[in-house]
């Protein structure tokens, strides 16, 4: 293993012609974090003794899920061994980029801050739905590609003919394709070497007023927001006053610095430098990812390109099971907020769930994320009604309303109704595609093209409404091509189409959570699966309950749970009755966990059952 | 394996019951309960509290026998004429039940009634009744138990039919109960009983009829019909779960119930409890009474439950730890809980509702008045019985009896 280079240049003070700075473009699973383990431990900043795997990932669900959300930038000391810098110590910096597709826009403001990067791939799996999109993305940024493959130390790596893939994909020739394990270290040093001879190195004025771009921003319990940027122009000092330019909100720097990957202080950061800094700011949504930074005075005129707030895109209501904990989920949406700028709520209230929030999420993954963390570190048990988009409803007379909870679908005169699609990309072995197609036109599906990557695997593109694959279209396409599909999409736009509200009454009683928002076409069968779901998960009750599903007035199914004729105890004897008392105290106590829809009594869990999707589990896995 | 016993808390090491429970008894009726925990084999549907000679091998030792087990439950006897100290009364009801009381001698069962008798009295027209297996009686040990005091017989019957018996594990043959009838009557009892029961599975409508009229026929004055009910931890309950005899479905007890009904009235009886029938007020079992109108009684033999004055109390299990407490001179008794206001006022509707007497109105509370309301419009309170004062279940109210009762005690 090489020593750690001498005469590594200090922050503030080094040539950006020394600098590269790149990321890694990786599917989950395909190696991302070891082979960042790995670079760290080669250029050693990090001591053999101190590794852990996955050093970068500190979330409890992204290691156990393997996945990274929020990034980070590394600065590596790394002297070439071969080629025309052989022995001069450079600076990489290592940026860390999300792996997934609800969280394209950061990814795009990430793979700003680089100029070059690693395209990873596992050789036994070849390229994956978002690996592409991202692999775009990156083109798009005039990014240099050096194309990966990884793995190659597993029996059933493919990296002749994964290497023909990718060339075939970015247009260079398979021998370009570099293969390095990750776990075995094979490699990585040529792909060091290589990222020093190929990625340009950053350019920009080092006379002119500072500009750097934000391309993270995380909330940390102890130095409140650490907000990473990328420094295009000019250089940022320590103790400087600095200006958000989106907002205009001035900010000293406190600190400011590098990560190695523990963080250290330094005097500035000059340009094409990446380094993180510290302004005493609580919350994330005054540090935005894709703003601007420049001195407070004689500040830069022009932002950078390419700021966008960001949009939620998908709503669920989110109430606590036990309506008691409401105070500790509003708090916990509070603190998840701090280091979540696409985070939104609002209160809401439903007549079957009681107080709980709307909330909105960039996407799926979001959304599963959130709620898992809502669970696991804050200890809520939470009901989350089915995920819905926002429709754009124009009502005859002209007035505009934007939806995003079925309860306040206007029951009047609605002239039309727009909803969110998306461009969706999936990849998958060849032999699905007719599954795929399938899947994708039951969901209202355009398709826009289809490409062979290789003999054997496709690329399919098409448009989806946005609330057709928000539900379970992910579980849909896995099950349908035993996991081996993989899915991306970006919003496009929006189209219009023909919506319609189902309602579901228990005994002629509306149940809100239950409502939803549907293509005419599929209401019918919405009605007839909900109608049916319920009849099991209700209990008999002492009289019949009807279960309608409606569109307006009109009922499109119907079930009935039969009256309950006998709930009575055969015996009753001198040993029977210190139980009975027990046993009555006890459904007493079960009766007070029944929400009361009208006159009917439904179990919480009921609710949480009919909320879920059919394989039971209620979450989509990503 | 034999169902648990509630929480409650530790029983005093002598038995003794606090003062307020002994105020005012002489107004109570007091009865004895006296239990039998031996089996010949465990019937598949049975968590009584009862051992069968292999259950017992090997744990408790000579103690668990039963042999010596009247002269056990005789302690018992005796110290409860301790507990109760001066209490003046006479017992009026004594009801031995099991497990099988007929696997003991018929000498046994009289030597216990007469130390009942020797320490307490027995009032002037004294109910005393014996649970009895068709198997293991013949004349001549119903003679000997009613030349020593017995006068009510309660025979197992379950059902006439031999597929059901034989997925009840019970080994008699149909026909022998109520032969059993006649000999009782022959013996000179006063009042038979059989038992049934409805819904085991594999039974039908036509089974459950053939049931009610081959006991209707042998000319009994009391019948009790109960929907089997599934233990946990029974074999027949893991039979279900096996898959190997199906579940019986809630309705299909109804509608047996409602047969039960139809049958049992037609027939001129009467019913006084949801799963009690009698020809006549004085054929009903007195002894049963006692724990549905709260009075007192006293539980002697392993497992057994007392209640005297709002104390609630219960004897350990096991027949060998049961004895071993009597022979050590302490209570035998392994819990008890004492009932606050409420308690017993839940108590009395719980179970006096079950009656054909109903419970009174100024039980309820308002919400509970407002409640038994809704059940008359529903049509499972009787609505002239509730104007004159009292909460009477209508015929689909006994077969709601549970949930009518969720609502009322609130």
């Amino acid at each position: 293993m090489p020593a750690t280079p001498t005469n590594v240049p200090e922050p503030s003070r080094t040539d950006p012609a020394l600098i590269r700075n790149f990321c890694i473009i990786a599917h989950i699973d395909h190696g991302k974090s070891t082979l960042a383990d790995r670079m760290l431990q080669l250029t050693g900043v990090v001591e053999q003794r101190q590794m852990r795997a996955q050093y970068l990932d500190r979330m409890d669900i992204e290691r156990e899920r393997g996945i990274t959300i929020k990034s980070q930038a590394v600065r590596l000391p790394w002297a070439p061994t071969t080629g025309e810098g052989q022995g001069t110590t450079h600076v990489l910096n290592m940026i860390d980029t999300p792996g997934h597709v609800d969280f394209t826009y950061e990814v795009s403001r990430s793979l700003a801050a680089c100029e070059g990067t690693i395209l990873l791939v596992d050789a036994a799996q070849g390229i994956e739905a978002q690996t592409l999109a991202n692999l775009y993305l990156a083109l798009e940024n005039d990014l240099h590609i050096i194309p990966v493959l990884n793995k190659i130390d597993l029996p059933a790596a493919q990296p002749e003919k994964y290497a023909a893939e990718l060339a075939h994909i970015i247009g260079c020739d398979p021998s370009e394709v570099l293969k390095v394990s990750a776990k075995t270290g094979e490699g990585v040093t040529e792909l060091l070497d290589k990222v020093v001879a190929e990625v340009p190195a950053p350019v920009g004025k080092a006379d002119a007023p500072a500009r750097a771009m934000i391309f993270d921003s995380v909330y940390d319990s102890y130095r409140g927001v650490v907000t990473y940027v990328k420094v295009v122009d000019g250089k940022l000092s320590k103790r400087e006053r600095i200006r958000m330019m989106s907002t205009g909100a001035a900010h000293e720097l406190l600190e400011i610095g590098v990560s190695s990957p523990e963080m250290a202080p330094a005097d500035g950061l000059g340009v094409g430098e990446v380094g993180y800094l510290i302004t005493g700011v609580k919350d994330v949504r005054q540090s935005k990812v894709g703003d601007t930074i420049t001195q407070f005075t004689r500040g830069a005129e022009e932002p950078l390109g390419g700021y966008k707030e960001p949009k939620p895109m998908v709503f669920s209501g989110l109430y606590p099971l036990d309506g008691s904990d409401y105070p500790e989920l509003r708090d916990a949406l509070d603190k998840l907020q701090l280091n979540d700028a696409a985070l939104v709520y609002e209160p809401e209230t439903s007549a079957a769930l009681g107080f709980g929030f709307r909330v909105g999420f960039l996407g799926l993954l979001h959304l599963d994320v959130i709620r898992e963390r809502l669970e696991r570190e804050f200890g809520l048990d939470l009901i989350a009604t089915a995920p819905n988009v926002i429709y754009r409803v124009i009502m005859e007379d002209g007035t505009e309303l934007s939806v995003t909870n079925p309860s306040e679908f206007p029951t009047g005169k609605i002239a039309e109704v727009f909803e969110p699609v998306v461009r969706s990309t999936v990849l998958a072995p060849s032999e699905f595609v007719g599954a795929i197609m399938e899947l994708c036109q039951s969901r209202r599906g355009t398709l826009l093209g289809m490409d062979y990557l290789s003999e054997d695997r496709v690329e399919l593109r098409y448009t989806l409404p946005l609330a057709e694959i928000v539900f379970d279209f992910f579980d849909q396409l896995k099950s349908k091509t035993r996991g081996y599909a993989s899915l991306d999409y970006e919003p496009t736009g929006e189209q219009r189409a023909d919506l319609v509200k189902v309602d579901i009454l228990l005994n002629g009683d509306k149940v809100d959570a239950f409502s939803a928002i549907l293509h005419k076409d599929k209401a019918y069968a919405y009605g007839v699966r909900m109608a049916g779901k319920l009849r099991e998960l209700i209990p008999r009750q002492q009289f019949e309950v009807p279960i309608q599903a409606a569109v307006g007035s009109r009922v499109i199914a119907r079930e009935t749970v039969r009256a309950i004729r006998k709930d009575v105890l055969a015996k009753c004897y001198g040993g029977d009755i210190s139980r009975k008392r027990k046993l009555l105290e006890k459904q007493k106590e079960g009766k007070k966990r029944m929400k009361m829809v009208g006159s009917v009594e439904v179990p919480q869990d009921a609710f949480i059952a009919a909320l879920s999707t059919d394989e039971g589990d209620g979450k989509t896995k990503k | 394996m034999p169902s648990a016993l509630p929480d409650g808390e530790p029983m005093p090491v002598d038995g003794a019951l606090p003062a307020h429970a002994l105020a005012g008894a002489a107004d109570r009726p007091l009865g004895f309960y006296l239990h039998v925990p031996y089996c010949a084999t465990r019937c598949g549907y049975c968590d009584f509290n009862t051992y069968t000679a292999s259950e017992l091998r090997g744990s408790g030792g000579a103690l668990a026998s039963r042999d010596n087990y009247a002269d056990t439950l005789i302690e018992e006897i005796r110290l409860a004429r301790k507990v109760l100290g001066d209490d003046p009364r006479q017992v009026g009801t004594v009801f031995v039940g099991g497990g099988t009381p007929t696997l003991l001698a018929a000498a046994d069962l009289g030597r216990m009634l007469g130390a009942i008798r020797d320490e307490f009295g027995l009032a002037a027209g004294a109910e005393i009744t014996t649970e009895a297996n068709p198997e293991s009686v013949d004349p001549a040990y119903l003679e000997q138990l009613r030349a020593s005091g017995f006068n009510r017989v309660s025979f197992g019957m379950q059902s006439a039919r031999q597929h059901v018996l034989n997925v009840l594990d019970r080994t008699h043959t149909p026909g022998r109960p109520e032969a059993c009838v006649g000999e009782a009557h022959a013996a000179g009892f006063d009042h038979v009983n059989l038992d049934l029961i409805y819904g085991t599975p594999g039974e039908s409508d036509d089974d459950w009829r053939a049931s009610l009229d081959a006991a209707l026929g042998a000319g009994p004055d009391h019948i009790s019909a109960y929907a089997l009910i599934v233990e946990e931890g029974t074999q027949l309950a893991r039979r279900i779960r096996r898959g190997e005899v199906p579940m019986t479905d809630d309705d299909v007890h109804a509608d047996r119930y409602l047969i039960a009904e139809e049958r049992l009235a037609a027939a001129g009886f009467g019913w006084y409890e949801v799963s009690n029938w009698a020809t006549s007020r004085e054929a009903r079992c007195r002894h049963n009474e006692l724990y549905w109108t709260g009075a007192d009684w006293w539980g002697a033999g392993p497992g057994a439950h007392s209640h005297v004055g709002g104390v609630r109390w219960w004897n350990v299990k096991h027949p060998g730890a049961y004895a071993q407490a009597l022979s050590e001179g302490r209570s035998p008794g392994a819990g008890r809980e004492l009932l606050g206001a409420e308690d017993r006022r839940v108590e009395r509707i719980l179970l006096e509702l079950r009656l054909a007497d109903g419970c009174p109105r100024d039980l309820l509370t308002p919400v509970g008045s407002r409640a038994a309301e809704r059940f008359i419009a529903d049509g499972l309170l009787e609505p002239e019985s509730y104007e004159q004062g009292r909460a009477v279940l209508t015929l689909r109210g006994r077969l709601l009896a549970d949930a009518v009762v969720r609502d009322l005690v609130d």
